[in-house]
């Protein structure tokens, strides 16, 4: 079951609080978004850490439900 | 540790460049791990390529050995590197290249 774009937003808004977050989605599918994060929890981590700290924010639905998500990542501009 | 995650831990270090994959270089059965298998073949590196699809333990595995849920996963000198976006980002500043100088991977013959 495919997850909708509300939702997608709901979920990281709700594991990054200060996040400003745009979402793309690339097929109208419910399947492939673009995520734009920027939030001050990614400051000083690796992309991989920050990476893993979304998919986590997504309670395991990347790589099931989700089968694509293009992620773009970042602490503010300080 | 569990015979699955001694098979990987065996399969990322016997090979300094290591690439699971969704289908293998010549048929790539998805749209990102093709994307990483372009970008090291302009790299020019020598790359070991494992196909997920063939084998389920080992797909499920990956996930929990890397803590990371999708595929492609391409790993240098045994440590996750990222999956297609990481990989792509690294590429297009350098950093890939940079990252293969530092670890002395050699060049595809």
């Amino acid at each position: 079951m495919p997850v909708a774009k509300d939702d997608l937003e709901r979920m990281l808004k709700e594991s990054f609080p200060d996040a400003t977050v745009r979402i793309d989605d690339l097929a109208g599918d419910g399947d492939h978004y673009r995520a734009v994060i920027v939030s001050e929890a990614f400051r000083g981590k690796s992309r991989i850490q920050q990476h893993q700290m979304v998919y986590a924010a997504l309670g395991g639905r990347m790589g099931g439900e989700l089968h694509a998500l293009a992620l773009s990542t970042s602490a503010p501009a300080s | 540790m569990s015979d699955i995650n001694q098979t990987i831990r065996t399969q990322v270090t016997s090979d300094p460049v290591v690439l699971y994959m969704k289908g293998t270089p010549v048929f790539p059965m998805c749209g990102f791990s093709a994307a990483v298998v372009q970008i090291l073949s302009q790299t020019g590196v020598k790359f070991q390529t494992y196909n997920v699809l063939d084998d389920a333990e080992l797909r499920q595995g990956l996930k929990e050995f890397s803590n990371w849920p999708t595929f492609p996963q391409l790993y240098v000198d045994g440590e996750l590197v990222g999956g297609c976006d990481i990989v792509r980002e690294m590429y297009q500043s350098g950093e890939l290249a940079q990252l293969f100088e530092e670890k002395a991977v050699a060049k595809a013959s």
